[in-house]
C-alpha cells in the first residue's frame, strides 16, 4: 500500500512537471456532450466563466494595483475620501446589466430542457440501494443493472480495469435519432441519475417521477457512463449508469433479444441443474448481488448488515430463507430479489449461501422450488 | 457616577476567581468569549482530522484505510462540526469579546443566560461524538441529512443527532437575543446604529438571521424524531409524507446559515481593511445596505439547492433570478473594499494578509456560486465536487480565514502581547498555499464528473485527488503553527500599546492591552 502510495505521489509531482504530455488524464472542464442540450449548456457553462475571469480580471488587477503602489513602505500616503454617490451606483448598475445578460441565455436553455413532450420512447428508471432498475415502457423489457468492477479491484488485490467503478453488467439502451423520455423515480432513499455526456441528471425520490429527456444526435452511437449523483447510503459510489446508445434498427433488434431471453429464461427453469452447476452460478450472482452487503465471505457489515456465514435461516429455515430473498424484510436493507433475478438465479444463489463458508447443509435448491414459492 | 464607580471597584473581588470554577461560573463576557474561542479552536482540530481521514481514504482510487460505512460517517460529522462546532462558535466567541468593547458596553446584556448558552456546546458536541463509539456508529447521511435516508435508513444514533441539534439551537437563539439586546440597550452615549463599527452591525443581522431560522432547523429535525419513532409519515412517501419537504424545510434554515457563517465575518474584513490601509472605510452606509439586502435575499434563494429535485419550471426560474440577485450586494461589499485600499497607506501585518486572501478567494468562491446559481448548468454542477470546490472557498478561505484575521487583529487586546509577526506570516503562507492547492484542483474533477459523497473515484479523477490530499495535510498542519503561536503569544511577548496596530480606530483601542477584567464600567462618550 505505501509504495503504491509513493508511486503516486511520484506520479504527481511528475505529472506537474511534463503536464502537457499527460494532458489526457487532466481533464478540467464539463464535457460538451453529445445533445443540442448538453452543447447548450456547456456554451452557457463557458459564457458565465470566461465573464467571472473578466470581473476577476479587472477588480483584482484594482486590488493588487494598490497592493503594489499603496503601500507604507513605498512612502505612500493615505487619502482620506470614502465615499462616492457615483461610483456606488455604477457598480449597482454594471451587475445588474451583466446578470440580466446571463439570465437571458439560462432562462431558454431552461425551457429547452423542460421540455418532454413528443417522446419516441419512455425508459422508467427506478433507483435502489444500490442499483437501478430499468423499464422500457410499451415494450415488456425491463431489468437491473448491477456495477461489474470486482471487489478485488476496489480492495486493490487485482489490477483496476479502464472503467474501474463505471462498469456494469446491463447497459441501458436506447437508439439514437429518437426522443428519449426518462421517468425517474426510486424504490427507498433519495437516488439522482446522471449521465454528464447528455447533461441529464434529475433526483429519484420515492413517491415522485421526475421527467428528463435527451435526443442523441444520430452518428453518436457509444458508451456513455455515470453516476448516481445523490448520497443514498454506503454504496453510494458504487451504482454508476452506463448508457449505450445504438442506431434505430440495432434498438429493435435488442429489444427483439430481450424478449426471446425472458422467454428462454422462463423455459431454462424448468430444467434440472445439478448441485455443482448451482453452485457455480450462485458464486456469481453472490458476488454481483449479495456481497455488497452481507460481505464477500458471507461475514456481514458492521451491525446494520447480519452475517450468512453461520446464521440460522442460512442453515436451518429453508422455506424463511427463499422468502428473505423473495421478498426482501420490511424497514431493512434487505430488497426483494424476485423481480431482480429470474428463477435460476435465485435458486443458485440460496443454495450457494446453504453451503458456502462452512454452511455445508448439503441442500439443494431447485429453480422448480422457487417457482413454486412465488405462487 | 464617578464616585459610584471608584467605590464599586474597591470590593476588590471584581478579577477573575480562581481555579477551574473560574470557567464554569463565569459570566463575564472576556471569559465565555475565550471559551468559545477554545472549544471552536478545539472542534476544528477534530472535524480537520476527519477531513484528513477522508483525504487519505480519496488518495488513490480503491478503498484503503476505511470501509464506506465509516468513510460516510466522516464526511457527516466533519460537515455538522466545522459548521456547527467551529465556525459558528468561533463567530459567537469573537461577538462576545468584542461586541461590548466596540459599542462601550460594560458586558453582555444578559450574563448569566450567556454562559448557558457556552456550557450547553460541550455537551451537544460531546453527545454527538460518542455516536462515533457506539455500535451504529456515528450519522452517517450527510450534514444536510436528507430525508428518507436520515429517517427510515438512518442508524439508530440519529436520536442522538436529533437531540444534539436542538441543544446547539438553544445554544445559538440564547446568544443571538443575547448580542441583539446587548447592542440594542448597551451602545454607549452617541453611538448610534450607523455609527457601528461594522462588525457589530453584520453581527446584529446575523443574530436576526439566527433568531429566525434556528427554529426551522429544530421543527425539521422534530419531524424527523416524529417520523422514527412516532409513527408519523412527514418525510415518508408510503405514508403519504413527501420526501422533497424535508429539502424545503431544511434549505430554509440552510441558506441562512450560509449566510451566518459569512457576515460576522464580512464585518471582522471591514475592520481590518481600513486599519492597515489606514484609510476610513469606503462605501460605510451602503456596506451596511449591502449587508442587510444579502440577509433578505437569503430567505428567498433556498430551493436552488435543489435544482434537479424536479421543481416546476416557473419556480425553477425564480429561485434562479433570486439567486442571482445576491451577486448585486455581494459584488458592492467587494468593491468597497477595493476602494479602501485604493490610494491608502498599506502594511501587510498577518491580519492584513489573511483578510486580503479572504478578499480574493472568497470572490472565487462567490464566480463558482454565481456559475452555480444558473439553473440549466446547476444540472451539470449539482452533487459534484464543483459544489464541494465552492463552498469550501466560502467557507475556509472565507469564513475560516476571516476568523483568523480577526484573531490575530485582536490577539494583542486580549493578552496584552503582540504575536511573533514572522510566524503570524509563516502561518499565513502555508495556510494560503495549502487551502488553493487542496481546494481549487476540486473544481476540475468536479466539472470532469466526480460526484461527491463518494469513498471511491474513477481512475481519470486521480491525479488531482492525489494533489488536493497532499494540500489538505499541509492546510491541516498549518494549523498546529497557529495553536503553536496562540500558546506563545498568551505565555509572553512583545508588550502591545494600547492603541495595538497605527491605523486602528474605535472603542476597543481606546482601553489598556491586555483589556482589564472589566471595561467600560462607567460609558464613554462616542462624538
Amino acid at each position: 500500500m505505501f509504495s503504491r502510495a509513493w508511486q503516486r505521489l511520484s506520479s504527481v509531482v511528475l505529472g506537474l512537471v511534463s503536464a502537457p504530455a499527460a494532458m489526457a488524464d487532466w481533464e478540467l472542464n464539463m464535457p460538451r456532450g453529445i445533445t443540442e442540450v448538453s452543447q447548450s449548456i456547456y456554451e452557457l457553462h463557458m459564457l458565465i466563466f470566461w465573464i467571472c475571469v473578466w470581473i476577476g480580471v479587472v477588480v483584482f488587477g484594482v486590488m493588487f494595483y494598490s497592493i503594489f503602489k499603496h503601500r507604507k513602505s513605498k512612502g505612500a500616503v493615505a487619502s482620506q475620501f470614502h465615499e462616492s454617490l457615483g461610483l456606488e451606483l455604477l457598480w449597482t448598475a454594471v451587475p445588474t446589466v451583466i446578470l440580466i445578460a446571463m439570465a437571458v441565455p439560462a432562462t431558454t436553455v431552461l425551457i429547452q430542457m423542460y421540455d418532454t413532450t413528443n417522446s419516441a420512447v419512455d425508459i422508467k428508471i427506478t433507483g435502489h440501494q444500490w442499483k437501478w432498475q430499468y423499464d422500457y415502457l410499451g415494450e415488456d423489457v425491463g431489468f437491473f443493472s448491477n456495477l461489474s468492477t470486482t471487489t478485488d479491484e476496489i480492495y486493490n488485490r487485482t489490477e483496476k480495469g479502464e472503467n474501474y467503478l463505471l462498469e456494469v453488467d446491463k447497459h441501458v439502451v436506447v437508439p439514437t435519432g429518437q426522443k428519449l423520455r426518462f421517468l425517474i423515480t426510486s424504490n427507498d432513499v433519495i437516488h439522482a441519475w446522471w449521465v454528464p455526456e447528455i447533461a441529464v441528471k434529475k433526483d429519484a425520490i420515492p413517491g415522485y417521477i421526475n421527467e428528463s429527456w435527451a435526443l442523441i444526435p444520430e452518428g453518436q452511437e457509444g458508451l456513455y457512463r455515470g453516476q448516481c449523483a445523490e448520497l443514498c447510503g454506503v454504496q453510494h459510489g458504487f451504482m454508476p449508469i452506463v448508457l449505450e446508445a445504438v442506431t434505430a434498427d440495432e434498438y429493435q433488434a435488442w429489444l427483439d433479444d430481450q424478449r426471446a431471453g425472458k422467454i428462454a429464461e422462463a423455459a431454462a427453469a424448468l430444467g434440472d441443474f445439478s448441485y455443482d452447476e448451482l453452485m457455480v452460478e450462485g458464486a456469481e450472482v453472490y458476488a454481483r448481488s449479495c456481497a455488497g452487503c452481507h460481505g464477500t465471505e458471507g461475514q456481514g457489515m458492521g451491525s446494520v448488515f447480519p452475517a450468512l456465514a453461520g446464521s440460522p435461516i442460512a442453515i436451518n429455515d429453508m422455506a424463511g430463507h427463499i422468502d428473505i430473498v423473495l421478498n426482501g424484510k420490511a424497514g431493512t436493507a434487505m430488497q426483494s430479489f424476485s423481480a431482480q433475478l429470474s428463477d435460476v438465479e435465485i435458486a443458485a444463489v440460496i443454495t450457494y449461501e446453504r453451503n458456502a463458508w462452512g454452511n455445508d447443509t448439503g441442500e439443494t435448491v431447485t429453480p422448480q422450488m422457487i417457482i413454486d414459492a412465488k405462487k | 457616577m464617578t464616585t459610584a464607580t471608584a467605590s464599586h471597584d474597591d470590593h476588590g473581588h471584581h478579577g477573575p476567581a480562581k481555579g477551574i470554577m473560574r470557567w464554569v461560573l463565569t459570566t463575564n463576557h472576556k471569559d465565555i468569549g475565550t471559551l468559545y474561542l477554545w472549544f471552536a479552536f478545539t472542534m476544528l482540530l477534530t472535524g480537520g482530522v476527519m477531513a484528513l481521514i477522508v483525504r487519505t481514504e480519496l488518495f488513490q482510487p480503491g478503498m484503503q484505510l476505511i470501509e464506506p460505512e465509516f468513510y460516510n460517517q466522516m464526511t457527516t460529522m466533519h460537515g455538522l462540526i466545522m459548521v456547527f462546532g467551529a465556525i459558528m462558535p468561533a463567530f459567537v466567541g469573537l461577538a462576545n469579546w468584542m461586541v461590548p468593547l466596540m459599542i462601550g458596553a460594560p458586558d453582555m446584556a444578559l450574563p448569566r443566560m450567556n454562559n448557558w448558552s457556552f456550557w450547553i456546546l460541550p455537551f451537544a458536541f460531546g453527545m454527538l461524538l460518542f455516536t462515533l463509539f457506539t455500535e451504529a456508529g456515528a450519522p452517517n447521511f450527510g450534514w444536510t441529512f436528507y430525508a428518507p435516508l436520515s429517517t427510515t435508513y438512518a442508524p439508530s444514533s440519529v436520536t442522538y443527532f436529533i437531540f444534539g441539534v436542538h441543544m446547539m439551537g438553544i445554544s445559538s437563539i440564547m446568544g443571538a437575543i443575547n448580542i441583539i439586546v446587548t447592542i440594542l440597550n448597551l451602545r454607549a452615549p452617541g453611538m448610534t446604529l450607523m455609527k457601528m463599527p461594522l462588525f457589530v452591525w453584520t453581527w446584529f443581522i446575523t443574530a436576526y438571521l439566527l433568531v429566525a431560522v434556528m427554529p426551522v432547523l429544530a421543527g425539521v429535525v422534530t419531524m424527523m424524531l416524529m417520523d422514527i419513532h412516532f409513527g408519523t409519515s412527514f418525510f415518508d412517501a408510503a405514508g403519504g409524507g413527501d420526501p422533497v419537504l424535508f429539502q424545503h424545510v431544511f434549505w430554509f434554515f440552510g441558506h441562512p446559515e450560509v449566510y451566518i457563517m459569512i457576515l460576522p465575518a464580512f464585518g471582522i474584513v471591514s475592520q481590518i481593511i481600513p486599519t492597515f490601509a489606514r484609510k476610513p472605510l469606503f462605501g460605510y452606509a451602503s456596506m451596511v445596505y449591502a449587508t442587510s439586502s444579502i440577509a433578505f435575499l437569503s430567505f428567498i434563494v433556498w430551493a436552488h439547492h435543489m435544482f434537479t429535485v424536479g421543481m416546476p419550471l416557473q419556480t425553477e426560474l425564480f429561485f434562479m433570478y433570486a439567486t442571482m440577485l445576491i451577486a448585486i450586494p455581494t459584488g458592492v461589499k467587494v468593491f468597497n473594499w477595493v476602494s479602501t485600499m485604493f490610494r491608502g497607506s498599506m502594511t501587510f501585518e498577518t491580519p492584513m494578509l489573511f483578510a486580503l486572501a479572504f478578499v480574493v478567494l472568497f470572490t472565487i468562491g462567490g464566480f463558482s456560486g454565481l456559475m452555480l446559481a444558473i439553473a440549466p448548468a446547476d444540472f451539470q454542477y449539482h452533487d459534484t465536487y464543483f459544489v464541494v470546490a465552492h463552498f469550501h472557498y466560502v467557507l475556509v478561505p472565507g469564513a475560516l480565514f476571516g476568523i483568523i484575521a480577526g484573531v490575530y487583529y485582536w490577539l494583542p487586546k486580549w493578552t496584552g502581547n503582540y504575536y511573533n509577526e514572522k510566524l503570524g506570516k509563516f502561518h499565513f503562507w502555508m495556510s494560503f498555499i495549502g487551502v488553493n492547492v487542496t481546494f481549487f484542483p476540486m473544481h476540475f474533477v468536479g466539472l470532469a464528473g466526480m460526484p461527491r459523497r463518494i469513498p471511491d473515484y474513477a481512475l481519470q479523477f486521480a491525479d488531482f485527488n492525489a494533489i488536493a490530499t497532499v494540500g489538505a495535510f499541509i492546510f491541516g498542519f498549518s494549523q498546529l503553527i497557529f495553536l503553536f503561536i496562540l500558546i506563545k503569544t498568551i505565555r509572553g511577548g512583545e508588550k502591545a500599546t494600547d492603541q495595538v496596530w497605527e491605523g486602528a480606530e474605535g472603542l476597543e483601542w481606546t482601553i489598556p492591552s491586555p483589556a482589564p477584567y472589566h471595561t467600560f464600567a462607567e460609558a464613554p462618550h462616542v462624538k
